[in-house]
C-alpha cells in the first residue's frame, strides 16, 4: 500500500458543485443586468426604419451616429430643439459648486464633531443625525419660500445651495464617523505642537483623509447629477439639469417617439456615473474599508 | 528644592463621574516622577491636565512658578509623548520633528541645528527622511521623544511611552530614557502601570487609586513602608502575603493567628494607622514572598514554621512556591536551583523586621 502524505497548499476542486452554483448564478445576474444596457445600445446606434422591424435584441445591420449626435444638438424637449448640450452644462455648473462646498463643508463639521467637543455639539449632532431620516419632501416648499425671499428660486444658486444642504446630515456623519477613528493622540500631539484648529486640520488631518473625501466625492457626484427633483423645482427653465431635460426629450408628445435618440440621450446622460463608478470601484471600495477598520 | 510643577486642589470630571477630586502634587525641579495606577485610575487624566490637553473643573497648575491653569498647551513649556507614538504618518521623521518648531515660527537655521541635536542623542539620524509607517516600533518612539527634545522645554510629559512594546524593547528603552534624564536633568513625568518601570526609572512614585493620590514617596520607601494594604499590594511582584490575626498587646507586642505567634518588638509601629491601637484588634499581617527564608538561613529568624508544596513554578534564576499558610494562599520565593516538588514539607520562617501589619477595617499599615 502506498499512500501521499499531505504535504504542501491544499489541493482545491476547480469544478465542484459549489463553484457550479455559485459561477452559474453570478453568471445569470451579470446578464440580467446587462442586457438591457446591450439593447440601449445596440438601438441606440441604429436607424429609424431598422427598428421598426422590430427585432431589439439584434446588432445593429448599418452602425449610425446620428442619434446621439441629435441627442446632443438637437432634439427637441418641448420648447427648445438645442439637445442635451444645454442640460450638460447646467449639471456641471450645478454639479462642481455644490460638490466642492458640501464637501467642505461637512469635512469640517465632521472634523470639528470629533476632535472639538464644544458646548452643544452633542445636541448640534443629534440634530444633524435627525436631519438626515427626514423626508425631504417636507422640506420643499418651506424651501422653495426662502429662496424666494433670498431672491435666488430659479437660479443655478438656489439648486447648488438646496444640495448643499441635504447632502450636509449624511457627509457630516461620514466625516465624522471617520475621524473618530483617527487616534486622539494624534490630535493631542498636533496640540502640544502649537497646531490650531484649522493647521490640525489641513496639515494633519486632510492628508490622512484622502479615502474618504474619494467616498464622499462619489457619493456627490452622482447623487447631483442623478438628481432630477431640485434641479426642476428650483432651478428653472433655463436651468434645468440634464435629467429633467432628458426626461422632456423623452417624454415630449409632438411626432414619432425616436426610440434610438431617446437611448442615445439616456446614455449620454448616465455616462458620468458610469465613469465615475468604474475609475473609482477599486477607491471606493478602499475607502469605505479604510473607514470602517482603521483603529 | 523648588518645584517645578506645583497643582493645587485640581477637579475634573467627565460629565457626571467625577474623575479626579481635590488632587494636590508638587514635583521638584529636576525630578523623575512616576504616576502608578491601575487602569482607569486617572493617571493619563492628570497628565493631560498638567499638558493643557484638558480643562480642569477647579484647581490651579503652576509650571515652574508660572500659573498656567487658562493657558494652552504650547505655551506651558511641556512636551508630550504617547503610548500609540502619535506621529503624523504622511509627514517624514524630519517632518515630525519639525512641525511644532515650524509652528512656533523658529527661524530654519534653529530648526535644523535642533532636529541634529535630538536625532543625534536618540540615535535616529539615519531615519531622517522615512515615514512613520516604515519604522519599528522602538525607532518610531525614539521619534516621538525627539519630538518632545527639540521642543527644548524644561517638563517632559510620558504617558506609558513603552506599553505598546515587547519586553526586550521595552527594557533597553529603558535605560534609553533614564539615561536622558541624566543628561537633561529635566522634569520628567511618567505615566505607567508597569511597576518595574516605575521602580527602575522613579525619583518618587505617586500612587494613584480612583483619581486620587494614596502615596507619594521615594521608590525603596513605597516598598518598604506601604501606607496601606492596597499599595502594598500593587508594588512587588509576586504580591506581598497577608494573614490576618490579632494584635497582643498583653506585656510586649505581638501578632497571633491560629498557632502563629509573632513577636513585634522590632516592629516600629510607624504606619498612619496608629491611633486605635488596642489589645485583640483585627490586623493584617503582611510578607513579601522575597522576605521568607529556608533552610540554614532559619536560624536567624525568631519564628518558623512548616508548610507544604502545593505547585512550584521555576523562573530560573529563583522558584516561587505556593504553599498554604493558616487556610490562606501563601508564597514564597525560594533559589532557582531548589529541588522542592509538590508534596514536600518546608521549613520557612521570617525575620519580623521584614514585616508590616495593616488594621484590617482601615487597611492602614500601623
Ligand atoms: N473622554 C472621556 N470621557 C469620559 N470619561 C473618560 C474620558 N477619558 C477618560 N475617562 C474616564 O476617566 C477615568 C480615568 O481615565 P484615564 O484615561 O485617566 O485612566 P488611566 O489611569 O490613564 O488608565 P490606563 O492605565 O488604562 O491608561 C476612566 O474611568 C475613564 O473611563
Ligand atoms: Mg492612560
Amino acid at each position: 500500500m502506498h499512500s501521499v502524505e499531505p504535504t504542501g497548499r491544499k489541493p482545491r476542486r476547480v469544478l465542484s458543485t459549489r463553484n457550479i452554483i455559485l459561477y452559474g448564478f453570478l453568471i445569470v445576474a451579470a446578464l440580467y443586468w446587462l442586457l438591457p444596457l446591450y439593447v440601449m445600445i445596440v438601438t441606440s446606434l441604429k436607424g429609424m426604419p431598422e427598428i421598426r422591424l422590430g427585432n431589439v435584441f439584434s446588432p445593429p445591420v448599418e452602425v449610425t451616429f446620428a442619434p446621439w449626435v441629435k441627442a446632443w444638438d438637437s432634439a427637441c424637449t418641448g420648447l427648445y430643439c438645442e439637445g442635451l448640450k444645454v442640460g450638460f452644462w447646467n449639471s456641471v455648473q450645478i454639479l462642481i459648486p455644490s460638490v466642492i462646498v458640501s464637501i467642505a463643508i461637512a469635512s469640517v463639521n465632521g472634523y470639528a464633531l470629533s476632535f472639538w467637543r464644544f458646548k452643544g455639539s452633542e445636541f448640534f449632532f443629534t440634530v444633524l443625525l435627525f436631519g438626515a431620516f427626514i423626508p425631504y419632501q417636507i422640506m420643499i416648499y418651506p424651501l422653495v419660500i426662502i429662496l424666494r425671499e433670498l431672491h435666488l428660486f430659479s437660479t443655478l444658486w438656489a439648486v447648488i445651495i438646496v444640495h448643499t444642504i441635504f447632502g450636509m446630515p449624511i457627509l457630516t456623519l461620514l466625516f465624522r464617523n471617520y475621524f473618530a477613528s483617527v487616534p486622539a493622540e494624534l490630535f493631542k500631539a498636533a496640540r502640544v505642537d502649537g497646531a490650531g484648529f484649522w493647521r490640525i486640520f489641513l496639515q494633519i488631518m486632510l492628508p490622512m483623509s484622502l479615502p474618504i473625501f474619494v467616498v464622499a466625492i462619489i457619493l456627490q457626484v452622482t447623487g447631483i447629477w442623478n438628481d432630477f427633483l431640485f434641479g426642476v423645482i428650483y432651478a428653472g427653465t433655463r436651468n434645468f439639469p440634464m435629467t429633467v431635460q432628458l426626461n422632456n426629450i423623452v417624454n415630449s408628445s409632438q411626432g414619432v417617439k425616436e426610440y434610438n435618440v431617446n437611448m442615445a440621450a439616456t446614455l449620454l446622460t448616465g455616462l458620468l456615473p458610469l465613469v465615475v463608478y468604474f475609475i473609482s470601484g477599486k477607491l471606493f471600495v478602499r475607502g469605505i474599508a479604510a473607514g470602517a477598520v482603521k483603529g | 528644592m523648588t518645584s517645578s510643577i506645583s497643582i493645587n486642589n485640581l477637579a475634573l470630571s467627565f460629565g457626571e463621574i467625577k474623575v479626579l477630586k481635590d488632587l494636590n502634587l508638587e514635583i521638584n525641579d529636576g525630578e523623575f516622577l512616576v504616576l502608578l495606577g491601575s487602569s482607569g485610575c486617572g493617571k493619563s487624566t492628570l497628565l493631560n491636565c498638567i499638558a493643557g490637553l484638558l480643562d480642569i473643573n477647579d484647581g490651579q497648575i503652576h509650571i515652574k512658578g508660572r500659573n498656567v491653569t487658562w493657558e494652552e498647551p504650547k505655551d506651558r513649556g511641556i512636551g508630550m509623548v504617547f503610548q500609540s507614538y502619535a506621529l503624523y504618518p504622511q509627514m517624514t521623521v524630519k517632518g515630525n520633528l519639525s512641525f511644532g518648531l515650524k509652528n512656533a515660527g523658529l527661524p530654519k537655521s534653529e530648526i535644523e541645528s535642533r532636529i541634529k541635536h535630538a536625532a543625534e542623542i536618540l540615535q535616529i539620524e539615519p531615519l531622517l527622511k522615512r515615514k512613520p509607517a516604515h519604522l519599528s516600533g522602538g525607532q518610531r518612539q525614539r521619534v516621538a521623544i525627539g519630538r518632545a527634545l527639540v521642543r527644548d522645554v524644561d517638563v517632559f510629559l510620558f504617558d506609558e511611552p513603552l506599553s505598546n512594546l515587547d519586553a526586550k524593547l521595552r527594557a533597553d528603552l529603558r535605560v534609553e530614557i533614564k539615561r536622558l534624564h541624566h543628561r537633561l536633568q529635566n522634569t520628567m513625568v511618567y505615566v505607567t502601570h508597569d511597576q518595574v518601570e516605575a521602580m527602575t526609572l522613579a525619583n518618587r512614585i505617586a500612587i494613584m487609586r480612583d483619581g486620587a493620590i494614596v502615596q507619594l514617596d521615594a521608590p525603596h520607601t513605597i516598598y518598604n513602608k506601604p501606607v496601606n494594604r492596597f499599595v502594598a499590594e500593587f508594588i512587588g511582584s509576586p504580591s506581598m502575603n497577608f494573614v490576618p490575626g490579632k494584635l497582643q498587646t498583653d506585656n510586649a507586642p505581638a501578632f497571633s493567628s491560629g498557632d502563629m505567634h509573632i513577636p513585634l518588638q522590632n516592629y516600629p509601629f510607624d504606619g498612619a494607622g496608629l491611633n486605635n491601637l488596642t489589645g485583640g484588634h483585627d490586623v493584617l499581617l503582611g510578607i513579601r514572598p522575597e522576605h521568607i527564608v529556608t533552610g540554614a538561613s532559619l536560624a536567624e529568624v525568631p519564628w518558623s514554621t512548616t508548610v507544604e508544596v502545593d505547585v512550584v513554578e521555576p523562573m530560573g534564576s529563583d522558584t516561587l512556591i505556593w504553599s498554604r499558610l493558616n487556610q490562606q494562599d501563601f508564597r514564597f520565593r525560594v533559589d532557582g536551583q531548589s529541588l522542592l516538588d509538590k508534596g514536600d514539607r518546608v521549613q520557612i520562617g521570617f525575620d519580623p523586621a521584614k514585616i508590616c501589619v495593616f488594621d484590617n477595617t482601615t487597611e492602614l499599615r500601623l
